[in-house]
């Protein structure tokens, strides 16, 4: 008997607002949330612009409890506390409760900032919260410390796709029966100027410094590279029987996902797009779909020359003629690129397109590439058709990995 | 240059609120750092190092397991001042 999982909470901190309600708001109404720097350092770099929170975490939380996290560990808690209490703060047992979040960098503003320290001030200058601050997997263990977690705590890294892969994890996590509801998600703070300047480096940011708001533009002839961006999605999954026994509220199921690798390039994406295809197939095979049942897409598509092209082809080739009824969405054209919190900030917007049946827009393109073959819904958000509907999340990442995740309507 | 346990209690009050979120009128000299304050290990890292540059001296790693007590600290800075 499989264990289905179900999506019964949310939380969010984004370019766009403070929580989910405002950031699917101002997403619906095709708002950027790209901005200037305010920062001196941005003059160093060819980049002055980037996608930073809403909201300060310090509106969010308390002074003391802030000195002692890093910004993603930060936007970890804000948006769980959010989710957890929109699953209504479900009384669970703490060996059934575990807790997926996934980050691709970590704590590196922390990691260079006690840099700054030790170089300035000596070793007695680093401060002792420095290493529970810069790891990875600080964002996991601390929301687990507060819910007092104890059916495991996990941070699967694979760059871009992390957020989406510490979602998929979770749904293994329940289906195998180790735990009956998990905080899974993901997040990010990398708006410093060494990140920066090492995607610069690789000419993978845009450098529209004339026009930030504008910059973020997935399918455009003119597109020019990513925006980075920062914060972090969250989604409570939780075992069907076990949501429905304690009468929680159910916004949709996650039914699958689909795991490849390309085996191509550490950095860019096989023309061919021969393993997102393989991920997209996996996923529909492991969530019992088919092509026909998919409505939405939220494509990875981060605005750069040619990933956006390479996964349009693969959606084509891996979903054939039933492309053409998929409403494709390229969210990152207003909230920028979150790298491992892009899977899990783009989860929460599948579920609330499932909910509210519409499709979110993609905005900045002014010239469709012809290149790009798939249904882009433009400009305005598009509503999604009634009955029983499945969308696709599509996540790749530095690497080649490919994380494809299903959810559908109940 | 001397401290007056006073003016150290009063440094050290503002440094345990800065660094652990204690309201400085719970600090008092009879009161743990640990059990009664709850500062943590790492907390009390950031402490020490914190009083070492406010009030000059030096409080070697060693002698930290001594200091539990609010007023284990303010009698270790007064003597080291001295």
């Amino acid at each position: 008997m499989t264990r289905r999982v179900v999506v019964t909470g949310l939380g969010a901190t984004t370019p766009l607002g403070a929580d989910v309600d405002s950031t699917w708001a101002a997403l619906i109404a095709g708002k950027s949330g790209v901005r200037l720097l305010t920062e001196e350092w941005r003059e160093l770099l060819p980049v002055h612009f980037a996608a930073r929170v809403h909201t300060e975490p310090a509106d969010q939380m308390e002074r003391v409890e802030m000195r002692r996290l890093d910004r993603s560990e930060q936007f970890a808690l804000v948006a769980s506390r959010e989710a957890w209490k929109d699953a209504g703060s479900p009384d669970v047992e703490k060996e059934r409760l575990g807790v997926v979040i996934a980050s691709g960098i970590g704590g590196v503003i922390t990691l260079l900032d006690q840099y700054d320290n030790l170089k300035e001030k000596g070793a007695r200058g680093v401060s002792p919260h420095t290493v529970p601050m810069l790891m990875p997997n600080g964002p996991a263990a601390n929301v687990g410390l507060e819910l007092q977690a104890k059916a495991g705590v996990h941070t699967p890294v694979s760059a871009c796709a992390s957020g989406a892969e510490a979602i998929g994890y979770a749904l293994e996590m329940i289906r195998t029966n180790r735990a009956d509801i998990i905080v899974s998600g993901g997040v990010e703070a990398a708006i410093h100027q060494l990140p920066m300047a090492g995607f610069a480096a690789m000419k993978a940011l845009s450098t529209r410094n004339d026009a930030p708001e504008r910059a973020s533009r997935p399918y455009d002839r003119d597109r020019d590279g990513f925006v980075l961006g920062e914060g972090g999605g969250i989604l409570i999954l939780e075992e069907y029987e076990h949501a429905k026994a304690r009468g929680a509220k159910i916004y949709c199921e996650l039914v699958g996902q689909g795991l490849s690798s390309d085996g191509y390039h550490i950095a860019a994406p096989d023309p061919d797009g021969a393993g997102v295809q393989r991920a997209i197939k996996f996923a529909l095979a492991n969530a019992n779909l088919s092509t026909k049942d998919i409505v939405h897409l939220n494509a990875h598509a981060t605005s750069t020359p040619a990933g956006d092209v390479a996964e349009a082809n693969a959606l084509r080739l891996a979903l054939g003629s039933d492309i053409d009824r998929v409403a494709v969405s390229a969210t990152k054209s207003m909230t920028g690129h979150l790298l491992g919190g892009a899977g899990a900030i783009e989860s929460v917007f599948i579920v609330k397109a499932l909910q509210e049946r519409l499709a979110p827009p993609t905005i900045n393109i002014e010239n469709l590439d012809p290149a790009v073959t798939v249904d882009v819904v433009r400009d305005k958000a598009r509503a999604l058709p009634a009955g029983q509907i499945a969308a696709l999340n599509d996540s790749f990442g530095f690497g080649g990995h490919n994380v494809v995740l299903a959810f559908a309507t109940l | 240059m001397a401290l007056s346990p006073a003016d150290v209690l009063a440094g050290l009050k503002e440094i345990v609120e800065e660094v652990a979120g204690v309201s400085a009128s719970k600090i008092e000299l009879d009161k743990n750092f640990t059990d009664d304050l709850e500062v943590d290990s790492l907390s009390m890292v950031e402490v020490v190092v914190a009083a070492e540059e406010r009030f000059g001296v030096k409080i070697p790693d060693e002698a930290v397991t001594d200091l539990v007590t609010v007023g284990d600290a303010v009698n270790f800075i007064v003597n080291a001042a001295k």
